[in-house]
């Protein structure tokens, strides 16, 4: 008897197949870990299940117990059961755990709240979830791995019996993830069903009845967890035939310019360190490229390398030699630093102003006297880089905002190369970017390192960090655990070192 | 080959909106639009709205709004509000006030101990907003009242009277007809001087430029305006000083904002604060000296008033920051920041002023004006807010 059957599940996008009839059974009183790359399909699926892809947006059969639902808002799939833990705790922080279980649906009489009936139900649900706390305590002053089980009994209390935990463990110290985990066995025995998303094979393999692969938007494979291994699942996870072809070229890279020694960034608000005792180096004209799962560490380190950070670094880092202290973006800038960074629309551009005026902003001081812009050079610059690298674009004076995410991505990249850095770093420089655009893309990081810039390039997508870097970084959870060149490197072992399989 | 087209094409485009309205768009044509509505309402029902000696006052009296109004820009633009302008208007009025009537003092040393305290006011809450993250609302807020409160104390709550000429004649006297005329040829030579001269360096750069005829005729209306401004100016007593103010001014914090790697990234902060940082821009130290201009301002504006009024009141400035927050937004300012003409703000507090200046002279009571001039605002950013959703979906 399954608890959910997911049959066929095709999702659109302008362009994409998110989902490419999907298939995907859980039973009840199981738990069933749904594994894949970044962007491999599973938030969208889980999307579906949960009613944020209302029916009609999506083709294929949801079923429940054998009944077949269709969810047109998130409160259908709720009473049918289904509660999702985001990556991302929805809790308000300034209301007590009571109010927080019971948000949205308090016991009222004629539209009173009866404190002490919410408070007494409360406390039984978070007895439930194994947490000895009173129901009355706010909610910022609890630990994330308490405010976890605090959204598991939310979701028991709605009376949950599909319970959806997407990378549950991310921020739990091993302790918490150990009482989660105890927690989950026990959901199991009671016979809740459990989707439970993540990247870390060992959880999963303690954990999971079944395991589920995605891949590009495809169901790979169904497998029971007693007859299958980590290699196999890994394999199944990157399976992809190497087709698409990189510009890679052979590099002699020469000295070293950049160079961390153990280097820690602390988490700007919780008292945990978001990178741990990193070593790099990079060197002229050398591409180093640095995979990993989100929530890896990644960003963080670039943030920071870039003095845009906001939590406290320790260790040292090296520039041509010479020990520098980077503590704003001001000082990486004057040391050489430039970062294209993840988000560009939220980080990298200001959408309103025009081509010109983004490709000038971070060096806008080399074409002005005293302050005052000299137009006709910073027309004769951008006009000069949009040339360069043939963004698309009606004039120099079109909004940023107007363009497709290609043309967006070569203002950023404009920008910076203007600055004329020593050290380039791209934080997914081809994310959400036409195909044309990316080899544009490959070809500018061949050239530059060819003129001796030193890159380093983070990236989710793995044909695109084994095609272009001639060394590859391995980041889980803070940490470097691997480095291949790119000889070495394959999609498997790869994954294997950024899941943490053995 | 394609991208080349492409930015052929872009000179084609770029030069039609380049020069001088390159700035003024659609927008600012129906301000320009409106106002002349509003011109020919007065017009119409009173016979007096448009005589030479009414526009003289209407531009005396818009002046105070005028100079507030170019500080506000900014500071809106990067998105954040000072409120306490009309406070600092009373409290450094009043002080220059004391300076000049109490203590004695020379004109020299009252009007520059009034800018140095608008600004070091300004520098104040620009240091809290910037440094201390306390938000722009709250600190002006406060502000307002503190600034208020001081000039009480200060002035003992009395009215304090000037009578120092060469002060009042900053607020009250005329450039003499022959000044007027000196200052159109001025302001035409150098209109066709600087159009000439940005023809020249585009060239020399290899930019395509306008046909000559086209920014002939350009150089030809905004002449013709100026010569028009003059001729109705002196034909009651001259152009009044306060407007030169205003003028010089909005030259001067144009140029700031257009050509500037200051005004630069001072739209970018507005536009989005997280992608400026990550370009390097220094955030406090622009809000800092944001602060810092709508004090100098508000203290420019407390000189004008207090000289206009000859005498310096407890209640002096009250409500200014609202005319002027709502002479930004006529004038198309964006309340979330990014943009915002100082051109568009004079427009505004034009228009403002207007509606003040013709319904008093219709007699109508003080409560309508209230009424009228506040549903003026909420109308002009509901037709701006459709128009541009409008837009957004053709």
């Amino acid at each position: 008897m399954y608890a959910l059957e997911m049959m066929d599940i095709t999702k659109e996008f302008p362009g994409v197949k998110a989902l490419d009839r999907v298939s995907f059974k859980v039973k009840k009183g199981e738990i069933h870990a749904l594994c894949g790359e970044n962007g491999a399909g599973k938030s969208t699926l889980m999307k579906v299940l949960s009613g944020l892809y209302p029916v009609g947006t999506y083709s294929g059969t949801i079923r429940i117990d054998g009944q077949e639902v269709m969810f047109r808002h998130i409160v259908d799939a709720e009473n049918a059961g289904i509660a999702i833990i985001h990556q991302e705790l929805a809790l308000v922080k300034e209301m007590t755990v009571g109010e927080n279980l019971f948000l949205g649906r308090e016991p009222k009489k004629f539209g009173i709240v009866q404190w002490d009936e919410l408070y007494y139900e409360a406390e039984k649900w978070l007895k439930k979830v194994g947490l000895d706390i009173a129901p009355q305590t706010k909610m910022q002053s609890l630990g994330i791995g308490q405010q976890q089980l605090v959204e598991i009994a939310k979701a028991l209390a709605k009376q949950a019996k599909i319970l959806i935990l997407d990378e549950p463990t991310a921020a739990l110290t091993e302790s918490e993830v150990e009482i989660l985990l105890g927690i989950l066995e026990q959901l199991r025995s009671q016979g809740v069903a459990c989707i439970y998303i993540s990247h870390k094979m060992p959880e999963v393999f303690r954990l999971a009845d079944s395991i589920t692969v995605l891949r590009d938007g495809k169901s790979i494979a169904t497998l029971s967890r007693t007859k299958t291994n980590e290699d196999q699942i890994v394999s199944l996870m990157v399976g992809r035939e190497l087709t698409e072809r990189y510009p890679y070229m052979k590099r002699n890279p020469q000295e070293v310019v950049l160079e961390v020694k153990h280097y820690s960034v602390w988490h700007k608000d919780k008292p945990m360190k978001v990178n741990h005792d990193i070593d790099l180096s990079v060197r002229k004209g050398e591409i180093v490229g640095i995979a990993g799962l989100m929530g890896a560490g990644r960003t963080e380190l670039a943030m920071s390398l870039f003095g845009a950070y906001e939590g406290k670094v320790e260790g040292e880092v090296w520039i041509e030699g010479k020990k520098v202290r980077i503590r704003t973006v001001q000082d990486a800038i004057r040391e050489g630093i430039a970062l294209v960074t993840e988000d560009r629309k939220r980080l990298g551009l200001v959408l309103g102003m025009d081509v010109k005026a983004n490709t000038t902003l971070a060096s806008l001081k080399n074409m002005s006297k005293f302050g005052v812009i000299n137009q006709n050079e910073e027309l004769k610059w951008s006009q000069n880089y949009v040339q360069e690298l043939r963004t698309k674009t009606a004039s120099l004076e079109t909004p940023v905002g107007t363009l497709s995410g290609g043309n967006q991505q070569k203002v950023v990249l404009a920008k910076w190369l203007m600055a004329k850095p020593k050290i380039l770093i791209l934080d997914e420089p081809t994310r959400g970017i036409d195909v044309g655009a990316k080899y544009e893309i490959y070809h500018l990081m061949n050239k530059l390192a060819e003129e001796g810039v030193a890159i380093i390039m983070i990236s989710s997508e793995l044909p695109e960090i084994l095609g272009m870097s001639d060394r590859i970084l391995v980041m889980r959870e803070g940490r470097i655990v691997k480095q291949f060149t790119h000889e070495e490197a394959t999609q498997e072992n790869i994954m294997m070192a950024a899941t943490g399989g053995k | 080959m394609e991208a080349k087209t492409v930015i052929h094409n872009e000179h084609t485009v770029e030069k039609k909106r380049d020069p001088i309205w390159g700035k003024i768009d659609i927008r600012a044509y129906t301000m320009i639009g409106a106002l002349v509505v509003i011109w020919i309402f007065f017009g119409f029902l009173n016979d007096t709205f448009l005589s030479a000696r009414n526009l003289s006052n209407l531009f005396t009296q818009m002046s105070v709004t005028a100079i507030l109004a170019i500080g506000m820009v900014f500071v809106i633009v990067a998105g954040h509000i000072d409120l306490s302008v009309g406070s600092i208007v009373g409290l450094t009025g009043g002080l220059a006030a004391i300076l000049s009537n109490w203590m004695g003092m020379p004109t020299s040393v009252v009007i520059l101990g009034t800018l140095v305290a608008g600004a070091l006011i300004g520098m104040l809450q620009g240091w809290l907003v910037a440094y201390r993250a306390i938000p722009a609302f709250i600190v002006t807020l406060g502000g307002m009242m503190v600034f208020r409160g001081v000039l009480m104390g200060i002035t003992k709550s009395t009215t304090v009277p000037i009578s120092d000429a060469n002060f009042i004649a900053l607020g009250s006297a005329y450039f003499t007809n022959g000044f007027g005329v000196v200052l159109a040829v001025v302001a035409i030579a150098a209109l066709v001087i600087s159009t000439i001269q940005k023809r020249r360096s585009r060239q020399r750069y290899g930019f395509s430029v306008a046909p000559l005829s086209l920014e002939m005729a350009k150089v030809m209306a905004i002449s013709a305006l100026i010569v028009a401004f003059v001729f109705t100016m002196n034909s009651y007593k001259g152009i009044p000083f306060p407007i030169i103010f205003v003028i010089g001014l909005a030259l001067i914090f144009s140029f700031i904002a257009n050509k500037t790697t200051f005004g630069r990234h001072v739209y970018a902060i507005g536009g989005n604060a997280e992608a400026a940082r990550l370009s390097g821009i220094h955030i406090q130290r622009h809000t800092m000296i944001l602060f810092v201009f709508t004090g100098l301002l508000s203290a420019i504006a407390a000189i004008v008033l207090t000289a206009r009024l000859s005498s310096a009141t407890i209640s002096a400035g009250q409500m200014y920051e609202l005319d002027a927050i709502a002479a930004c937004v006529i004038g198309g300012t964006s309340l979330v920041g990014g943009s915002g003409t100082i051109i568009g703000a004079i427009i505004g507090a034009m228009v403002m002023t207007s509606l003040d200046n013709g319904m008093s002279l219709l007699g109508m009571e003080t409560f309508w004006q209230y009424i009228v001039k506040g549903s003026i605002l909420v109308l002009a950013v509901w037709i701006d807010i459709a128009s541009r959703k409008k837009q957004a979906r053709s």
